[in-house]
Parts: structure tokens; C-alpha cells; sequence
């Protein structure tokens, strides 16, 4: 046994050369990227034809005609105007509120750790289950929403029916469901701050108010930053609480992107439509996404000193 | 089977005996009425296999079907080992919940997946899938003496229903043409006509309308008198089916159209007319006084489900979900009654525009022949008698169907008024629309702007003209305006 051994060569380590080896460890990424890449610039070879399932014959390249087309296009318009007041509305409530009740949930307790919890449950539920939900607590005729809403004088309210309140009512809804997102986020922001700087200040007996604007605020930005970053772009690309809430009525009020781009698609199957759409919506996220990381970037660096 | 019971069947089959003679005999032979159903089921598909067809042809294929989750199904699948016994052959299935079917259909379409080789469609949507090359023309089948066995007897099917799954591919091309091809065979059909809540109008003291200025005036008054109830359930979400059901049979029967065909074939947007904003305005007024308050969201389930819990006091809807909500399970069931509508006073009968649910077959299927086995099983006499009688097969598509006695009587004892409705109805009974690849995109913006005439954001004149230019835009950037 022990000669067999010995007379067995010795194994043979799998080297790879130094000049390579970048290359093989990114290998994984390529690849990933390679899976993302070919959709991609599928969908934009999409987005420059005329090309509608129903009429395969008429199929071509036509460009940037689709794009231009959307220059004249009131429905273009109106759902870059509805998809950016969603993402806005959304965004800028859920940040004052997750924001009030990080600072809320602050300090460390037993009950505070139980509340910030509970609080993700909404988190937790699908949002078009979330929506499936809210669709019943403001139906006008047995919603309990829409009971409360008589106790305080409103009579009938039609939520998400009615042309006037229907953005409101998804509004609701969004920010019930990922005001939690933007909550926990802050609060692991919070609680990870410096202790000295607000020591001091309570030594020295600064208001609080002046410790919130000019330390708690500042020294929490990168967080800020990021929880909006992240909101911004799923909110601009928000389909599921509006599609199953209003299929993207009443009228237009609620054609965001996604469901344009969805009912092109699916239901009329316009490909080049639907994906020139989904390539602005791409712009437009890119866009944003570009200007909150520089931000972040200089504010990480700003906090280290090096700016 | 025993031959007693087996001669009692054949004669209920022959019309010899009633159905009510029939369960009466095969009970003093100890046998349920479920087992009747079964059994009457095997003699229907011993004589079919005794017409000389050869019905082991595929025997040992193994079919795949793609399924909306429906009544229809539910017939087929409780049938299906008839089918199998028949044929030699075996049957998979997928089956999905409405809300998400079509969206399979066309990934599966359009993927040119072989996965399935039969599934269920509406006809509206073969518009798309036609011109496209997903689904076969079904008439090489049909007319093929070795393919299709000799009592299946396609004249059998209701005319207006056969033709409107007939299309010749031409944007603007009549439903049914000559030159048509046959995309899809119908399966059950809905018309679309007044079901109303009996129990409702009786205390109410209301009288069922006859025409639409009626209709808007009993809505309104049903509204008035009734607590807890609106007076009319109809469709209002943002989709093309809002246009199809009630809105446009009533439309239809005013001889308004959705688009002119000129004489070159080109497309343009006929609804901005003085008879169709009238339509609209009476459409529209009605809605706003009496109509759902969430109305914008309501699609048929919606409208279906207020009916049956005795929220509303009609629909103007698909007949078969009243038929659905009368029967067990609904607060309201044995209190629905059912009544033809001609929106029109001076027409002289309705003209319900009616959705179909089809059979189409995949062009992408590698069992084609065996996929007919099947579709020509499933849209045979045989099957839509047993699904119309034992099962909810409702609405039936074949003649014979309808005239049978039993499933007649079946109607009447429980859903009054049902068949003089249909029979009524079923002239006039086809799809109103002009059958063109733009279908949804236009439907669909239809149904946005009746939204904000309702909302009273826009006035109707001005939202028929908005609606007008904005289709006439859209057929000529298709090349079809």
C-alpha cells in the first residue's frame, strides 16, 4: 500500500497563470452580464422597428420613428407626467414617514424593536396582493375605508374610481406598503451614527431641532440618498399596485410606464411600441440612478474627509 | 351497462323518453342521477364510435391542451374519459385563471412553443393570432371527409356564431366571407341581454325595459326606490371589454358601427355620428345616475358577483352570468329572470354582440390531426349535449342543442325567460365589430374615453371627437387608415 503510494505521481495542481487570471475571476460576472446584455439590446433592436405581432408582414426597421412618434403623442406625454408624479408623490411621502418613524423607533428598547417589526409586515405582502386588498377596503359600497370616510363627513368617496382621487388612492397604498422599506433603512442609519457629536451637543444644551437639522440630518444623507435612490427607481417602474387596482384608469390618470408598455404589449402585442417605452423608461431610471450615486459618492467621500 | 338500463338511455337518447322518464326509470333501477349522466354520456359515445370513423386513428398520442379556468373546461374535463376510450389517445392539460390565460396564450404563440396542441380562445383574439401564423385555418379540417367524421355536422352550428370565427385575414373583411378562414370552431357563446333581479323590480313595482330610454329611466328608478342596491351593473374598467358586452350590442342595435371600410379597404373611425352621441349621451347619463359607484373598475366578475348578491338590479351582460348567479351559493339564486334587449325602439329584435369561447389550434402543433380528434370531439353534438344538460355547457352553439327538449325544459324550470331570450336573440347574435388587427388598441382607448365622459372630465361631443381623431391616427400609422 505505502509502496504504491510512493510510486504515485504527485498530483497535479491546476494552475492558473498570473496574466489570466483577472480575466477568469470576472468570467462569472461576464457572464451574468452577457444574460442581462442580450435582452437588452434585443429589446432596443425592438424598439427601432415597426412591429406589431398582428401584422408580421409589416415588420421593419423604421429607427427612431417610434420615438419620434412620441413626440406628437398626447399618450406619451401623459404617462411621462402621470409616471413621474407617481415616483415623486410616492417617494416624498414614504421618505417624511419612514423617516419619522425611524427617529421615533431610535432608541434601542424591547418594545421599539418590537413596533419597527411589526412594521414590516406590509413589506412582507405582495404588492398586488396588498392592492387586492385596498381594492376591497375602499370599494364605495362595503369598503371599510370608505365607511370611515362617511363617519368624517366625506360621503361618497370613490377612490381609486374616480378621476380626482384615484392617484391618491395608489398613492396610499404604495406608501402602506414600502414606507417600511425606507423606515428600517433610516433606522440601521441612525442607529449606526457617532455617539460623541450628539453627547456634545446635549452637554452644551442645543436645541433639539438644531441637533436634527444641523447633525442628525447631514450625518444621515448617504442613507437618505440611498433609500430614494432605491424608491425612485422602483416607483418610477411601478406596475403591480396599479394594474391591479385600475388597469391603469380611470381614463388615463394611471398609464405609468409599465402598464403602457404592458397593454402594448400583451394586449394590443405592439412590440416596437412597447419596448421604445420601456427603453425611455430605462433613460430616465439610468438617468436618475447616475445622479444619486455621484451624489452619494461625493457625500461618502465628503463624510471621510477627502472632499 | 346492463341492457335495461342501457335500452332506457338509448330511447332518452332517441327522444323516445323525456330526461324526467328517463333519471325516473334509471332510479327504480337503484341508479343516482350522476350515474345516469355518465351513463347517458357512454351511449352517446358508443354510437359515435359506430359511424364507420375511424376513431383509433391517433391512438397512443398524447395530447396537450391549454385551459381557461371556465364552466366549458370544467364540461370537457368531466367528459374527457369518454374522449380517451373513443380515441386511444390521452389528454394533459394546463388550465389558468382568466386573469392571466391570455397573456400564456400569447407567450406560448408567439414563442412557436409546441407544447400545446389545442387550446381555449375568444374570437376577438384570433385576430391577432390569425394574421400572425400562430393558428391553423381550420376548414382543410373541417372539409376533409377522412379527418372529420360524418356526424359532426358543422351546419349544426348557430350561423352567426360559426361565421364570426371565420375571418379572411383582410383588415375591414366581413366575419364569415367566402374567402374566410376558419381560425377557431366555437365552443359556448355569451349573448349579451338584460338579466334582472325579480325579486327587486317586484318590490320596487318596476317593469322591465324594452329599449334604452327605458332602461336609463328603470336604472334610475331602481337606484330611487331600492336601499343598498344601484339600479344597472355594467362593465366600466379600462379595457376592451367594457365596449363588447352590453355598450355595444346596444350601439349595434341603433345600426351604428365601430369603423367604415371604404371601397380600397381603408379603416376610419365611424363612432363620432349623431345617432352614436346620442347613444353615448344616454350611455354615459345613465352610468353617472344608477350605475356602480366604483363602476370604472368593474369588469364582468364585478358585474356578475353586485347581481347575485343583490347589489344591482339588472345587467346588461352576458346572459350566462345571470344564468351562473341564479344558481346555488348566491344570495339572489331562483330571484334572476332574464329578457331580451333591443336598445332601439323602432328595431325590431336585439342584436347582441356575443363573445365565443373557441377551440384554435396551434400552428407550432406537431400533432395536428390528432388535435382535430380532439376538437372535433369537444364541438361535436354528442359532447355539447351532455355539457348543456348534465354540466353548465350554457350557452350551447349547435341547433340540436337548443332544440333539444330536456335541456329546454331544463332552462325554463329554472332560469325563466332564458330560452325565449336566446331564441329570440340568436338572429341578431354575432360580433358587431369590424374585424381588423387594431381591435384592442382601439376597444381599449374606447373604453379610457367613456371613462372620462362618465368622470365628466370631457363632454361627449368632445370626447367622440377626441376618440375619432386619436383612432384614425393609430389606423394610419398601421398602414390600415
Amino acid at each position: 500500500m505505502s509502496t504504491q503510494t510512493l510510486d504515485a505521481p504527485p498530483a497535479r495542481k491546476f494552475k492558473i497563470s498570473k496574466r489570466f487570471l483577472p480575466y477568469v475571476l470576472s468570467l462569472p460576472a461576464l457572464l451574468v452580464c452577457i444574460g442581462i446584455l442580450i435582452p437588452f439590446f434585443t429589446a432596443v433592436a425592438y424598439s427601432l422597428q415597426r412591429y406589431r405581432l398582428s401584422q408580421p408582414w409589416a415588420r421593419k426597421y423604421n429607427w427612431g420613428e417610434n420615438y419620434l412618434n412620441f413626440m406628437t403623442d398626447p399618450a406619451f406625454w401623459n404617462t411621462l407626467k402621470v409616471s413621474l408624479t407617481y415616483a415623486f408623490l410616492t417617494v416624498g411621502v414614504e421618505l417624511l414617514l419612514g423617516l419619522g418613524i425611524a427617529l421615533l423607533l431610535q432608541k434601542r428598547s424591547r418594545f421599539n424593536n418590537f413596533v419597527s417589526i411589526m412594521l414590516l409586515m406590509p413589506l412582507m405582502t405582495a404588492p398586488a396582493l396588498a392592492s387586492l386588498m385596498w381594492k376591497l377596503m375602499t370599494n364605495p359600497g362595503f369598503g371599510v375605508l370608505s365607511y370611515w370616510a362617511t363617519l368624517i363627513g366625506i360621503e361618497d368617496m370613490k377612490w381609486a374610481s374616480d378621476p380626482s382621487t384615484a392617484m391618491l388612492t395608489v398613492v396610499i397604498v404604495d406608501v402602506w406598503v414600502y414606507t417600511p422599506f425606507i423606515m428600517i433603512l433610516l433606522l440601521a442609519g441612525l442607529r449606526s451614527l457617532p455617539r460623541q457629536p450628539f453627547e456634545a451637543a446635549e452637554l452644551d444644551g442645543v436645541p433639539r431641532l438644531f441637533v436634527f437639522w444641523k447633525i442628525t440630518l447631514p450625518m444621515l444623507t448617504p442613507f437618505l440618498l440611498t433609500a430614494v435612490l432605491f424608491r425612485v427607481i422602483e416607483s418610477i417602474q411601478q406596475f403591480d399596485i396599479i394594474y391591479a387596482m385600475t388597469q391603469g384608469g380611470p381614463g388615463d390618470k394611471l398609464t405609468v410606464f409599465q402598464v403602457e408598455a404592458y397593454l402594448n404589449f400583451f394586449q394590443s402585442t405592439n412590440v416596437g411600441r412597447s419596448a421604445a417605452l420601456l427603453m425611455i423608461l430605462w433613460a430616465i431610471t439610468y438617468i436618475l440612478s447616475t445622479i444619486f450615486i455621484k451624489n452619494w459618492l461625493r457625500l461618502r467621500e465628503r463624510a471621510r474627509g477627502d472632499a | 351497462m346492463y341492457d335495461k338500463e342501457k335500452k332506457l338511455v338509448q330511447s332518452y337518447m332517441n327522444g323516445g323518453i323525456s330526461r324526467r322518464g328517463m333519471l325516473r326509470g334509471l332510479a327504480s333501477m337503484g341508479m343516482t342521477a350522476a350515474t345516469a349522466s355518465v351513463l347517458v354520456n357512454a351511449v352517446a359515445t358508443e354510437a359515435l364510435a359506430q359511424n364507420g370513423f375511424d376513431w383509433k386513428k391517433h391512438s397512443g398520442t398524447n395530447l396537450k391542451l391549454l385551459l381557461n379556468q371556465h364552466p366549458y373546461a370544467d364540461a370537457m374535463i368531466a367528459n374527457l374519459e369518454n374522449f380517451k376510450a373513443l380515441t386511444g389517445m390521452t389528454v394533459e392539460y394546463d388550465i389558468f385563471p382568466e386573469d392571466v390565460y391570455f397573456d400564456k396564450v400569447t407567450a406560448a404563440l408567439s414563442s412557436g412553443s409546441t407544447e400545446y396542441d389545442a387550446f381555449m380562445t375568444g374570437a376577438y383574439m384570433t385576430w391577432t393570432y390569425g394574421p400572425a401564423g400562430w393558428i391553423d385555418d381550420l376548414n382543410e379540417y373541417i372539409g376533409d371527409d377522412s379527418k372529420t367524421n360524418p356526424d359532426y355536422n358543422w351546419e349544426d352550428m348557430l350561423e352567426g356564431v360559426r361565421n364570426s370565427c371565420a375571418w379572411n385575414g383582410q383588415p375591414g373583411g366581413a366575419l364569415g366571407s367566402d374567402d374566410a378562414k376558419q381560425w377557431c370552431i366555437p365552443w359556448g357563446y355569451e349573448q349579451n341581454n338584460l338579466t334582472y333581479n325579480s325579486r327587486l323590480f317586484r318590490e320596487a313595482a318596476l317593469t322591465v325595459p324594452t329599449n334604452l330610454d327605458e332602461l336609463v329611466g328603470t336604472a334610475a328608478e331602481a337606484k330611487a326606490k331600492i336601499d343598498g342596491a344601484y339600479g344597472i351593473g355594467v362593465r366600466g374598467s379600462r379595457s376592451w371589454a367594457t365596449i363588447h358586452p352590453g355598450f355595444l350590442s346596444g350601439y349595434a342595435n341603433f345600426g351604428e358601427k365601430d369603423l367604415n371600410v371604404s371601397d380600397d379597404g381603408k379603416l376610419s373611425a365611424a363612432m363620432n355620428t349623431d345617432i352614436s352621441r346620442a347613444y353615448h349621451e344616454k350611455w354615459v347619463q345613465m352610468i353617472q345616475e344608477s350605475g356602480a359607484p366604483d363602476w370604472s373598475t368593474h369588469t364582468w366578475y364585478q358585474a356578475g358577483t353586485d347581481l347575485g348578491a343583490g347589489k344591482s338590479a339588472m345587467i346588461f351582460d352576458a346572459d350566462i352570468l345571470g344564468y351562473f348567479m341564479n344558481g346555488t351559493g348566491n344570495s339572489e339564486a331562483g330571484n334572476l329572470a332574464f329578457a331580451p334587449f333591443a336598445a332601439n325602439p323602432d328595431a325590431d329584435a336585439p342584436t347582441p354582440n356575443i363573445w365565443i369561447w373557441s377551440l384554435a389550434m396551434a400552428s407550432a402543433g406537431k400533432q395536428k390531426d390528432a388535435a382535430w380528434y380532439f376538437m372535433q370531439w369537444a364541438s361535436g353534438p354528442e359532447h355539447g349535449l351532455f355539457g348543456a344538460t348534465e354540466k353548465d355547457f350554457v350557452n350551447p352553439v349547435r341547433k340540436s342543442v337548443w332544440a333539444d327538449a330536456g335541456f329546454r325544459s331544463r332552462l325554463d324550470t329554472s332560469y325563466p325567460g332564458y330560452v325565449d331570450m336566446h331564441d329570440l336573440s340568436a338572429p341578431g347574435a354575432k360580433i358587431h365589430f369590424t374585424a381588423q388587427p387594431l381591435f384592442f388598441d382601439l376597444t381599449t382607448e374606447w373604453a379610457a374615453m367613456l371613462q372620462k365622459m362618465v368622470a365628466k372630465e370631457l363632454p361627449v361631443d368632445e370626447g367622440l371627437g377626441q376618440l375619432e381623431a386619436s383612432v384614425n391616427r393609430q389606423l394610419k400609422e398601421a398602414g390600415l387608415g
